[in-house]
């Protein structure tokens, strides 16, 4: 009787806002319906994972198989495969990018012409604006056998040429290369950010005391630098099983010769999509990927509110 | 005195260090672009023979004078990436700042509820199987302009980036604005669109970037070609290895001649000109739309 009229209470009163402040709702709606249609009614069709996908039956008429598709991705081995690449790849563009892009943020600090740090702050930048499409463009410019510039120079020094697009174990340092390229602009600025953030009161008094720039980076700016890297890193991990699949897909494409050292989750779920080669495992594996995604989000973010309860994000 | 002297050559040396190695990474920046461009100029004959390089004997602008004569496709695609980048960020911008006002409104009682329900499609997704089957089998998106629009013109993290920027917005400003007599609506229009400029930039130069470089959802759901959004278009050229329908088949062509490896580059060109071109404006909204991110996390 009590939470009844707790909840009729209640009811009246979402009714009542609704009504004081329907132009605030209205305003608000747009973007509830969007993440309503587009994320929410997205989620139970995860179900698909779970079934023998049958076009004309759709999700739910298709015939219930519990964790068959799980278990045959793990016994083919394709489950440990891809979520092996996706963990490394990702775990060195997190470590290794983070470290140059700080580099670069302090080499960058450190320097005093302004003309000079414009313009290379500009062109560093550049990569991060273009589409990946075109990222694909510069390494077929520069790897393809008959025309790429590596070829054409091995050629000219009288050196045979190199198959680079038949050598899976070649691509794991190019896929590295471009995603380090293309990222460090962005990751720069933010560190340079920080950076430029110091009180500069600090660094005179610093100086004053006879400390080397050595040692100012060593001891200062290092230091105030590592909250930072530490949480990004962090967060990092929580979309570690997240792939670019842009990079990805247009470096290697559907060239499946390279698959054994370059295929990711994501390359792995489009194929099933495109190729209908199997539907249900494909949502399997991206089912997968979702749900170990939220939990390892929610594991870093209990270690970040132990740590930086600041920092935490929820 | 020996301890400034010590000082100084370690500074200079680190400086050096510094000078030394930005520059070879900003020239390893900008070489890709070099080679694209100057490739799209080179002559076929000699690419074939020699590959592409930076520095080609002989200019040639064939491979833009075949892409001119043939231009239908790739005026179509100019005009599929335009609309798509036109209507998805006015229409993306207009939904998330009225969504990033009301959830700053300390009045509206659900902000926390609803902030939620955003920031949760962050963290959980239904996959890329279940949003296929969504778009296409219940949302006839299929072969449509507006599945390249709709899947990314509202971002969970541009809300939350632009209810920041509305929070910096003294409150008394809107109390005296309803004192006055001015609808919520109005509020939005007139007093805090007008202040919130800097971050209407910003995020509307992410948002128009992220259509202009669209290729995904074009792959993903397009059939017609002529509705195939720039990047696609190139992607595709470069992936084929002949350009039989670019050309007209009325056209009489010596296949020799046809410059098929430049024709790739100077399509790249064409596809990344606008940006090249606009970069030098855009580029100082960005390092300080950057800047402003990081300093609020």
């Amino acid at each position: 009787m009590g939470s009844l009229t707790r909840l009729k209470h209640t009811g009246g009163n979402i009714v009542r806002e609704l009504i004081k402040n329907k132009i605030l709702f209205l305003m608000l709606l747009p973007v509830i319906l969007y993440f309503v249609i587009f994320n929410y009614a997205v989620m139970p069709g995860a179900y698909v994972a779970f079934v023998d996908y049958n076009l004309n039956k759709g999700i739910f008429g298709s015939n219930f198989i519990g964790m068959k598709n799980f278990e045959f991705l793990i016994q083919n081995g394709d489950l440990w495969n891809i979520t092996k690449n996706t963990l490394l790849y990702n775990l060195v563009f997190l470590v290794l990018g983070n470290v140059i892009q700080i580099v670069f943020a302090i080499m960058l600090s450190e320097i005093s012409g302004k003309w000079f740090k414009k313009v290379s702050q500009s062109v560093i930048l550049l990569p991060n604006f273009i589409s990946m499409v075109i990222v694909g463009v510069f390494a077929y410019n520069i790897f393809n056998f008959n025309s790429g510039f590596i070829n054409t120079m091995f050629a000219s020094a009288g050196l045979d040429r190199y198959e680079f697009y038949s050598d899976p174990g070649i691509w794991k340092y190019i896929i590295v290369a471009f995603k380090i390229w293309a990222g460090t602009g962005y990751g720069m600025i933010v560190y340079l950010a920080t950076i430029t953030g110091i009180n500069h009161d600090l660094y005179e008094a610093a100086y004053m005391d006879g400390a080397t720039t050595w040692q100012r980076i060593r001891y200062m700016t290092l230091p105030i630098l590592k909250p930072t890297f530490i949480l990004l890193l962090l967060f990092g991990m929580g979309g570690i099983l997240k792939g670019s699949f842009d990079l990805f897909y247009n470096l290697i494409g559907t060239n499946s010769v390279l698959y054994p050292q370059t295929d990711i989750i994501d390359t792995y779920v489009f194929r099933s999509l495109v190729g209908q080669f199997n539907f249900s495992m494909g949502a399997a594996v991206g089912f997968y990927q979702s749900l170990f995604g939220l939990i390892l989000v929610l594991v870093v973010n209990f270690i970040v509110r132990k740590v930086e309860p600041d920092s935490a994000l929820f | 005195m020996e301890n400034t002297t010590k000082q100084d050559s370690g500074s200079i040396l680190i400086k050096g260090i510094s000078y030394v190695c930005i520059t070879v990474f900003a020239l390893i920046c900008v070489f890709p672009f070099a080679l694209m461009i100057s490739s799209s100029f080179m002559n076929e004959q000699e690419i074939v023979r020699e590959g592409y390089k930076l520095l080609p004997k002989e200019f040639s602008f064939k491979a833009y004078e075949m892409l001119l004569s043939n231009s239908t496709q790739l005026v179509n695609a100019y005009q599929v990436t335009i609309f798509i980048t036109v209507i998805g960020t006015v229409l993306g911008l207009f939904m998330m700042s009225m969504a990033g006002f009301v959830l700053n409104r300390k009045d509206f009682k659900y902000r926390n509820f609803f902030s939620f329900l955003i920031y949760f499609t962050t963290l959980f997704s239904g996959g890329l199987i279940p949003t296929y089957i969504l778009m296409v089998k219940h949302l006839h998106l299929k072969d449509s302009l507006f599945a390249m629009i709709l899947p990314a013109v509202v971002g969970a993290w541009s809300i939350f980036l632009m209810r920041n920027f509305m929070k910096a917005i003294p409150d008394s400003l809107y109390e005296s604005a309803t004192i006055d007599g001015a609808g919520d609506f109005h509020i939005y229009w007139r007093i805090f669109v007008p202040l919130a400029v800097p971050s209407l930039a910003t995020i509307g130069l992410f948002s128009a970037l992220g259509f202009w470089n669209e290729w995904y959802n074009g792959m993903l759901y397009m059939d017609t070609p002529a509705k195939y959004p720039l990047q696609y278009f190139l992607q595709r050229m470069v992936n084929q290895t002949n350009l039989g329908n670019l050309i007209n088949s009325g056209a009489v062509i010596n296949t020799a001649d046809l410059p098929t490896q430049s024709i790739k580059m100077a399509t790249a060109v064409l596809a990344t000109g606008p940006i090249i071109l606009l970069y030098p404006f855009v580029q100082r909204y960005f390092v300080t739309g950057l800047t402003i991110g990081a300093v609020k996390g």
